[in-house]
């Protein structure tokens, strides 16, 4: 397994806050990874740091195994969306297009065109004069079509409607498959882009809350419902994200090892359960985690 | 696709269903990893890892440069494993409800007939 880019003990601190907090990960080449979090968790500022955009505070950085800050040939190999491009006051979105093939080598030229007629994009209008959801196709187009071996979107769907943007989940993926490359998918909305991630990494107040493979997380936590104390005997020894009381019934939901062991004993106790989606485990594990800021979440 | 279960055993049941109801038939080529991938909109690697889980259990074989085929036998195999599975998923569960409720041996074999003959 080849690494993309490698951080050890990352941190950005502002003035009164710390943005990106002691974060040591590892990105692979050629997978999706999912980079979740809520608004203000870190997410941003941690793929400024990645595209050097912004200088670490203290700790490691490696992109491509080198240094990336003023680093042509790191940079030349990633492309960033980011919600807030600006472009040139004069550019159109041909611009645009022409210009893409300066900064990225895998440069597809025909294919963005392709593309841009796909999601009805006006050639010859004014980058000023865009819509929100047309600003965030340009984003798209260039972000595929730039074929960088490190692609990073941040947010990218924002003011898409769900067919421009099933549109983009089903060209990403196609043109992913065709030329693999390791890609960052920055999001708060779950639901729609979990089937295509390989890899989830989670951050909640700038620390790194989950770092694991996606599948491996679908159906490791469960919901169990009934009286307290079978609750209580069934969550024993394990780490419970979630509780809801309603009278003496207990709603709870506990780790575990993901697989049918679980729901078996819980069965076997007389406890109602179900399995519980990968978007359900995170909002459950960001808010444990902020009951208990200290702690990264061990499942 | 459920997403609280891992995908790549959903795709490997998939397959094995359609071995099962024939839509597959035995030595027949099963959709590549990327036709999956496209089709349900989901990771390539994932989609991969489930077709894996199928050639380690022996139910699927790789034609070198042509692709995944099923295995001679491959169907009477899925049927036995599921006859387990039948008895784990289905049975103990009915079972232990008709506890709860007070439902008595017989009454439960005469709701298993009444079913039968609906069918």
């Amino acid at each position: 397994m080849s690494v993309v880019v490698e951080t050890k003990g990352l941190r950005k601190a502002y003035k009164d806050t710390v943005a990106v907090d002691n974060v040591s990960l590892k990105i692979a080449e050629n997978k999706i990874y999912g980079l979740l979090g809520r608004n203000g968790a870190g997410k941003t500022t941690l793929m400024h740091l990645m595209t050097a955009q912004q200088l670490p505070t203290s700790g490691e950085l490696k992109v491509f195994g080198e240094n990336p800050y003023e680093n042509e040939r790191v940079l030349k190999r990633t492309c960033f969306i980011k919600e807030s491009q600006k472009y040139p006051d004069t550019f159109r979105v041909k611009d645009v297009l022409e210009t893409a093939a300066d900064f990225f080598p895998g440069w597809d030229r025909e294919y963005a065109y392709s593309l841009a007629d796909e999601f009805r994009l006006p050639l010859r209008r004014g980058m000023k004069k865009l819509s929100r959801g047309m600003l965030a196709s340009v984003g798209i187009i260039v972000g595929i079509a730039s074929r960088a071996p490190l692609t990073i979107f941040d947010e990218p769907y924002l003011g898409l409607d769900a067919v421009a943007r099933s549109l983009f989940y089903d060209r990403l993926m196609e043109d992913y498959t065709e030329h693999p490359r390791t890609i960052v998918l920055s999001t708060h909305l779950i639901d729609e882009i979990s089937k295509l991630l390989e890899h989830v990494i989670l951050i909640e107040g700038g620390k790194l809350l989950l770092d694991e493979d996606a599948d491996a997380l679908r159906g490791r936590a469960i919901r169990v419902s009934g009286p307290a104390f079978k609750v209580n005997e069934f969550a024993e020894g394990r780490k419970t994200v979630h509780r809801q009381t309603l009278g003496g019934l207990v709603s709870a939901v506990v780790i575990g090892d993901g697989d049918g062991g679980d729901r078996e004993r819980a069965q076997r106790l007389g406890l109602s359960s179900e399995t519980v989606t990968l978007q359900q485990l995170v909002v459950h594990m960001t808010n444990a985690s902020n009951a208990n800021p200290e702690r990264k979440a061990e499942i | 696709m459920d997403d609280s279960r891992p995908i790549f055993v959903q795709i490997a049941e998939k397959i094995e269903n359609d071995i099962i109801d024939g839509t597959l038939p035995e030595e027949t080529q099963v959709p590549s990893t990327n036709q999956f991938a496209a089709f349900y909109q989901i990771n390539p690697a994932t989609a991969a890892k489930g077709v894996n889980v199928l050639v380690d259990d022996g139910i699927l074989y790789k034609k070198r440069g042509i692709g995944m085929f099923i295995k001679e036998g491959a169907r009477a195999v899925l049927i036995e494993k599921r006859k387990e599975q039948f008895y784990e998923q289905y049975v103990l569960s009915m079972v232990r409800e008709a506890k709860k409720l007070g439902i008595t041996q017989d009454q439960l074999a005469d709701m298993i007939r009444r079913g039968e003959n609906k069918e």
